[in-house]
């Protein structure tokens, strides 16, 4: 079964008077354990399909799957719900807050996550985290003593915490420079083959696509090339080939 | 559990801007503070004041005799004698709520002393703790006389600071003597001034004497007649015979009764009553509970049946009492309209910051809804934060509150007492200030757009 299935996927807004269709009509799937690029031209549609996948807004029309289960007409609270369970974000903007400890950062959303953690449990999830990023010896640190790399390695540790299935990467490199850039993608290219997390990045740049197994192509809300679909044939665990 | 992580949370974001939420809290802390001192400064003037205005009498209850009725035609309160010592004494005996009584038999008559003569306002035959009932027990001078004295009828007395200036021209009058009726009664003790009573009339214009002497010695003929040069004047137009002792002794009105006649019209047999019994509560409070035991103790004392009405009547300061609260409960008010503005000023201060908190913080929250924060998260959070100032501010102004009103104790030696009630209050009230203002900017927070809240700048 995939992960995602888009089944004709429509967002209009509503300015005044005048509707702007944004995305118009959008079908594709994502299995298990894909690590996917979604790619396009600024205003070509991605950012609102990321938001629609990643359960922030709801669509105009047609039907999102997400783990077998239909999601288009959830309300705001069980939208946060799925948040929660399902899904991490990582920002281009890395959005850690200030004056407050990388571990404190990780540690955040277990707050409002709906295991039953005690604070020990949830210092000893982040700090674990953090090592794995590669920030086991800056747990202490605000964020203005980090480097970019290393706050977006923080906003990465913090989406794990809560064992999503789904990765949202929005423009995760946008702000850092090629060769901290190369470290984040193979990052993300580690955690997609040894955890099985299934990756979204959302990007325009053609280099960042390249890290990915397959590139969704859009352009004006609709999907460009025929890449759409998950190959049925091509078992994700293992398919974590380099392009 | 989900209450402890919040509350972390919220501390945990307070941490972040010390200063900020410290200047925030301030309205709150200066509110409080200001509430806790004059409430305790308040207090410990009112209870300086209820004493005061204790002393003036306002805890006094006046018991006088019923009324005599014939015919329709009613003679007023204290028309019939029914009030005796004994019921004063018993009063003393079974009424808790009552600090003191003393019987009181008056007199209206002329003092003199030598060339001198005055007609006092009050004469009164009473017992020593007479002067525990109006709080008067200070003597300028001397001592009071004793229960001793009233049982043996001793001609003394103690007069007041008009008596002294009228009839001594204000030389010590201890040990001189005084003629009230013919009858010469030696000044054991000189009264406190005391000024005037609330109707104006001079309270040291007194003479204060066993009631056994005024009531066996001088009472029982000088009723009638207050102005003995009047009858003096009448009597010298009769024949000064010799045995006419007393130039100034009364005349008969009336023909002698023969013996006949008085064995017709028998008199009953004089049983010793007095004119009023005046006690004092213990204190204002216990007024309508003195009243009631004494008003059982006296219809059981007078065998008043059940639904028969009371041979006596009963009169409080009601006037004074009134006041006495008043003064109290205005200042009361008074105090508690200062903390409400000071309070609000507070809360709107909170408001203030929590809504510019909220701006600030909009990409946290988006940041914080994106990864699962339920709305109701957000707002509870945010309300936390409010509350928590709040009471961080409440805590903090009790405690300056309280150390203000200990130095205005000591420096200015105003009397001041604890009040648990307002720091009760200034809790609760801090604590619905942050829920009332903190309630808004955390709703507002609440209603984000996620993704409007991740891209704002």
């Amino acid at each position: 079964m995939d992960l995602i299935e888009l089944k004709n996927l429509q967002k209009t807004y509503h300015l005044g008077e005048v509707d702007v269709p944004v995305l118009k009509g959008i079908s594709a799937t994502v299995a298990r354990g894909e690590l996917v690029a979604l790619m396009g031209a600024s205003g070509s549609g991605k950012s609102t399909l990321m938001n629609l996948l990643g359960c922030l807004d709801r669509p105009t029309g047609g039907e999102y799957w997400l783990e077998g289960r239909e999601i288009s007409g959830l309300s705001a609270r069980e939208r946060a719900r799925v948040r929660k369970q399902t899904i991490g974000f990582v920002f281009q903007s890395f959005n850690l807050l200030p004056r407050t400890t990388a571990l404190e950062n990780v540690m955040m959303p277990l707050t409002y996550s709906a295991e039953p953690l005690s604070e020990r449990q949830m210092r000893e999830r982040a700090t674990a985290l953090l090592s794995k990023v590669g920030l086991g010896d800056r747990v202490e640190h605000h964020p203005s003593q980090l480097s970019g790399g290393q706050q977006q390695r923080v906003a990465i540790a913090r989406s794990l915490v809560n064992r999503p299935r789904l990765l949202l990467a929005d423009e995760p490199t946008g702000n850092l420079d090629s060769r901290t850039s190369v470290d984040i993608l193979k990052m993300f290219q580690d955690l997609n083959r040894t955890e099985g997390i299934t990756i979204i990045l959302v990007t325009h740049d053609p280099g960042v696509a390249h890290h990915a197994q397959r590139i969704i192509h859009i352009k004006d809300g609709l999907i460009e090339d025929g890449e759409a679909f998950a190959p049925e044939h091509e078992p994700p665990a293992v398919g974590g080939g380099r392009p | 559990m989900k209450l402890l992580r919040t509350l972390k949370t919220a501390l945990r974001a307070l941490r972040r801007n010390v200063m900020r939420a410290a200047l925030t809290t301030l309205g709150i802390v200066i509110g409080v503070a200001a509430v806790i001192a004059m409430m305790e400064i308040g207090n410990g003037s009112s209870a300086a004041i209820q004493r005061t205005i204790a002393s003036m009498g306002a805890n006094n209850i006046l018991v006088m005799p019923g009324t005599a009725a014939s015919g329709g035609v009613s003679f007023g309160a204290g028309s019939v004698m029914t009030l005796t010592p004994e019921d004063a004494d018993a009063i003393a005996q079974d009424c808790p709520a009552v600090g003191a009584v003393a019987p009181v038999v008056r007199a209206r008559t002329q003092v003199v002393n030598g060339n001198r003569n005055w007609v006092p306002m009050f004469i009164y035959g009473t017992t020593p703790s007479f002067l525990d009932v109006r709080d008067w027990t200070q003597m300028a001078e001397g001592a009071a006389f004793t229960e001793r004295d009233v049982r043996n009828a001793s001609k003394v007395c103690v007069i007041g600071q008009t008596i002294v200036r009228e009839l001594f021209g204000g030389e010590s009058p201890l040990g001189r003597e005084l003629r009230i009726q013919n009858v010469a009664f030696t000044v054991v003790g000189v009264l406190n001034p005391k000024g005037a009573n609330m109707m104006g009339m001079d309270q040291d214009d007194i003479v204060v004497a066993p009631w056994t002497t005024i009531k066996y010695r001088v009472s029982g003929a000088s009723l009638g007649n207050v102005n003995q040069s009047a009858a003096s004047s009448q009597s010298s137009t009769t024949v000064n015979t010799l045995n006419q002792i007393y130039p100034n002794s009364q005349q008969n009105l009336y023909p002698v009764p023969s013996s006949t006649q008085q064995a017709d019209t028998p008199q009953p047999v004089r049983f010793a009553n007095v004119d009023q019994i005046i006690s004092a509560a213990t204190s204002p409070a216990q007024i309508p509970a003195a009243i009631e035991q004494m008003t059982t103790l006296l219809r059981e004392r007078h065998h008043i049946r059940a639904g028969e009405p009371d041979d006596f009547s009963m009169r409080d300061m009601t006037e004074m009492t009134k006041a006495m609260s008043s003064a109290t409960s205005l200042m009361t008010k008074l105090l508690l309209a200062v903390a409400m503005i000071s309070l609000v000023v507070g809360g709107v201060g909170i408001m203030n910051i929590m809504l510019v908190s909220v701006t600030e913080r909009t990409r946290e929250i988006g940041l914080r809804m994106s990864v699962g924060a339920e709305p109701g998260d957000i707002l509870r959070q945010f309300l936390t934060e409010a509350v928590v100032l709040c009471l961080i501010g409440g805590a903090v102004g009790i405690l300056i509150g309280r150390g203000c009103s200990y130095l205005v104790r000591i420096v200015l030696h105003w009397p001041t007492a604890v009040s648990v009630g307002a720091i009760i209050a200034a809790v609760v009230v801090s604590a619905s200030v942050g829920i009332v203002f903190g309630y808004y900017p955390a709703w507002k927070a609440s209603r984000l757009d996620p993704i409007e809240a991740l891209r704002y700048e």
